[in-house]
């Protein structure tokens, strides 16, 4: 198991990303982009399920609970109002020193060789894009029923 | 055996005494820490207790106090730990980059020297939650500064000049630095950092003269990296066998096992005991770690001179929710059923606090300091486990599945902030959280240098309660009863004392400093600090007056945990509702600000 996961990520960490993205967002980049989550009577895609759960894995003890910023590091759920998908890509695998005023000393590492990350940052990017577009709120979001939800289909036939 | 201990100790002192210097830092230390116009280490004393004979300021005065005078450090960061005080100058420090200032006390704070070191800040982004440092040490003329990057660097406490400097770890595999070191003896102890990178704990001690390494003991590993003696090293009077430190492990798990030492090192120089506890094992889901994983969240007791182990105490085995077992250990002697015993007080992580022999680590008492813990019903006095409740066990509930409503959440009943003693009442005062959370375990690689967590969480106030996310309590060792509670709206995060004043100091995290009745908790006197506060309050004398003094500065777990505030995640659960954003009452920015009476 691990060996598979090392040797996923080692494929480096944006080109798999990408063409993880490809995968889910079915042929329709820009529409995928603006809208990477599907939402049903409150109950969210596993994509963005599984965001909810990798954010809360390896961002929030610098990006807060919920994406909305600490004393460490910005509200995600407001960067994501302005931020493309390649930035935020680009910022994820390479990393950042501090630019922004005010946040002196702190840094955004490079995941690009976390495959905790990069395997699953098109969910990432879901469910933080969700989080800005207030389409869900708090807390961890319930899931759809795996027989409705076409993500998860798509999901687990790329695994 | 107690002959044969004083033999040897005496044989000790005879080898010390061809090396001057180093006999002479030791009874320095053990003297110095006896004034109480001095406040030579971070916990106060080598019994971890922050505990002042200064009376000066007192029950009846405290509501007046005023603010002498302030210093910026000039960064951002989250401040913890605290000043010390030697002889009218004061050593404080900042978190990243760490810089290191002597304070003129006869000037109001005047820049004798500052020193800052120059570290990669590639470092930071594997410091976890946020870039904090812990304080300080002093011994023989020298400030002990334990970097982030892991460098330990003695410097002339008169000029800020580096005497020597060494690596004590490799921060590119995540091992950083935070702990405050403890010098005891002729030796300073540097306890390691991250956990959350699977590194490997461990403790070692450094000659103060020259920063070579006298022994290093890790807390996982066979019996020659844990410096455990199979026959003479006990759990609970047993003798712990062969390598039981991989013992208890699946494979070569043990080497990602984690189990650092961030806490605070304490020490008693009669039995020449040093005493500390071990952090959280390598990776946060319990599914991939079969085993107790032996010796993570466990206390220690070693031989000062070769850091042999005389007994552990493992509180929380197969750990399942992060509780850390590196909170202080307080050194009290206490009668318990009706005898004088030397105890060791722990609080921790886990929520229950214990008391402990020292000399032997016979398990006294094991009790809930706060009443909503509930992830195990009691601790079996006789094997010293905790009995888990399956429903908040993380394990049995298994990976992919968000088990709900544990208290208390993985920040602990309380963290390091340390708590302190005072011999006039007989009470422990613990700064306390009052958070529970859900914690969902899942399968993670372990990649060196980038998080090994593996675990969701989300926190919320303790359901069914006051709505706070905080108590300062007092706490009776004796029998594990809790005598009051003053709820906070936030988690109490910084280290408290107590004074011969009859008068208990706490700061909040709006950044109050306030000072209670030893007695009831009735509250005697608060003022609004420019931040936060997640530092250490601690009291000292100059010039025939009392002062006190706190580093502000919000950050750390609890600026990073609650900036945002907390709310009520799971409906059902019966939360008082949310709590306010902490970000509403306080900015970043490390101050600290000194308190006396007015002269009159
Ligand atoms: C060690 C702390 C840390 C961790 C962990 C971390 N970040 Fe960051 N991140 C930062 C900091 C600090 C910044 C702001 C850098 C600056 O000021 O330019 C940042 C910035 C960002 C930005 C740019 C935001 C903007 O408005 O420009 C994105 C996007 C981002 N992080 C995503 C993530 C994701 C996704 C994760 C988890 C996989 C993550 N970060 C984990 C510290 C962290």
């Amino acid at each position: 198991m691990r060996l598979w996961t090392m040797a996923v990520a080692g494929l480096g960490g944006a080109a798999l990303a990408l063409s993880l993205s490809a995968l889910t967002a079915n042929a329709q980049e820009s529409d995928w982009e603006e809208k990477p989550y599907i939402i049903e009577d409150g109950k969210v895609d596993y994509g963005t399920y599984n965001g909810y759960r990798r954010y809360h894995n390896t961002c929030h003890v610098c990006h807060g609970p919920d994406a909305l910023g600490s004393s460490f590091a910005p509200s995600l759920k407001d960067s994501l109002k302005t931020m493309s998908y390649t930035d935020f890509l680009e910022v994820v695998t390479n990393g950042r020193q501090a630019k922004r005023s005010g946040n002196q000393d702190s840094v955004m590492p490079s995941f690009a060789e976390n495959g905790d990350v990069m395997l699953y940052i098109d969910h990432i990017y879901a469910y933080l894009k969700a989080r800005s577009d207030d389409a869900v709120g708090r807390g961890r979001p319930e899931r759809l029923p795996p027989e409705e939800d076409v993500v998860f289909q798509e999901w687990k036939e790329s695994q | 055996m107690h002959g044969f201990k004083l033999l040897a100790a005496s044989s000790l002192v005879a080898v010390i005494g061809l090396a001057p210097s180093h006999g002479l830092a030791n009874d320095e230390l053990v003297e110095m820490q006896k004034n109480p116009k001095n406040w030579v280490m971070p916990l106060g004393n080598y019994a971890g207790t922050r505990y002042s004979e200064l009376d000066q300021i007192n029950k009846g005065n405290v509501g007046d106090l005023q603010v002498a005078w302030t210093f910026s450090t000039g960064v951002l960061r989250g401040h913890e730990g605290g000043p010390l005080v030697i002889d009218g100058v004061m050593y404080i420090h900042a978190p990243f980059p760490n810089t290191v200032f002597a304070l003129d006390l006869n000037e109001d704070g005047r820049m004798i020297w500052k020193y800052e070191p120059k570290q990669d800040p590639n470092v930071i982004p594997v410091m976890c939650c946020d870039t904090v440092n812990r304080g300080v040490a002093y011994a023989d003329g020298t400030i002990f500064l334990h970097q982030a990057d892991t460098t330990v660097v003695a410097l002339d406490a008169k000029t800020g000049e580096v005497k020597w400097s060494v690596k004590n770890g490799d921060p590119s595999k995540g091992e950083t630095g935070t702990a405050a070191p403890l010098v005891a003896g002729d030796k300073v102890l540097i306890g390691n950092s991250g956990g959350e990178f699977g590194v490997q704990g461990h403790l070692t001690a450094y000659n103060i003269s020259d920063g070579s390494i006298a022994w290093r003991a890790y807390s996982i590993g066979p019996d020659d990296m844990t410096l455990l003696d199979p026959e003479n090293t006990t759990h609970l009077g047993e003798p712990v066998g062969a390598d039981s430190g991989t013992a208890t492990w699946e494979g070569d798990q043990w080497k990602l096992g984690g189990g650092t030492t961030w806490g605070w090192t304490t020490y008693d120089p009669e039995l020449n005991l040093i005493y500390y506890g071990s952090g959280n094992p390598g990776t946060w889901n319990p599914v991939q770690r079969p085993g107790d994983n032996r010796w993570s969240m466990t206390i220690f007791a070693r031989d000062l001179d070769t850091g042999t182990a005389k007994w552990v105490y493992q509180m929380t085995p197969h750990d399942e929710w992060d509780f850390d077992g590196v909170n202080e250990m307080m050194l009290v002697d206490q009668e318990i059923d009706g005898e004088m015993r030397k105890t060791l007080v722990h609080p921790d992580r886990n929520g229950f606090a214990y008391t402990l022999d020292r000399e032997t680590g016979e398990l006294l008492v094991a009790k809930k300091y706060d009443p909503v813990v509930n992830w195990a019903t009691e601790v079996d006095m006789e094997t010293g486990r905790p009995q888990v409740v399956a429903d908040y066990s993380t394990g049995q509930q298994g990976e992919d599945v968000n088990t709900q409503g544990i208290c208390p959440a993985a920040l602990g009943t309380k963290d390091q902030q340390p708590s302190t003693y005072s011999p006039k009442t007989g009470l422990f005062y613990i700064p306390t959280n009052h958070v529970c959370m859900d914690y969902e375990p899942f399968q993670v690689s372990y990649t060196a240098g980038q998080p090994y967590v593996g675990a969701t969480l989300s926190m919320y106030p303790a359901p069914d309660s006051h709505g706070g996310l905080g108590n300062f309590i007092a706490w009776d060792a004796t029998k594990g009863e809790i005598v009051w509670s003053k709820p906070e709206p936030f988690s109490v995060w910084s280290g408290a004392l107590a004074t011969a004043g009859d008068v208990v100091f706490y700061g909040t995290l709006e950044g109050y400093l306030k000072a209670v009745d030893p007695e009831t908790g009735d509250e005697l006197f608060k003022f609004k600090t420019p931040s936060g506060i997640i530092g250490n309050v601690n009291t000292y004398e100059h010039d025939g007056k009392q002062y006190v003094a706190i580093l502000s500065g919000i950050g750390g777990w609890a600026g990073i945990g609650l900036a945002a505030g907390l709310t009520e995640s799971t409906a059902g659960l019966g939360a008082v509702g949310a709590y306010e954003s902490l970000a509403n009452y306080t900015n970043l920015g490390g101050q600290l600000t000194v308190f006396a009476l007015p002269s009159s």
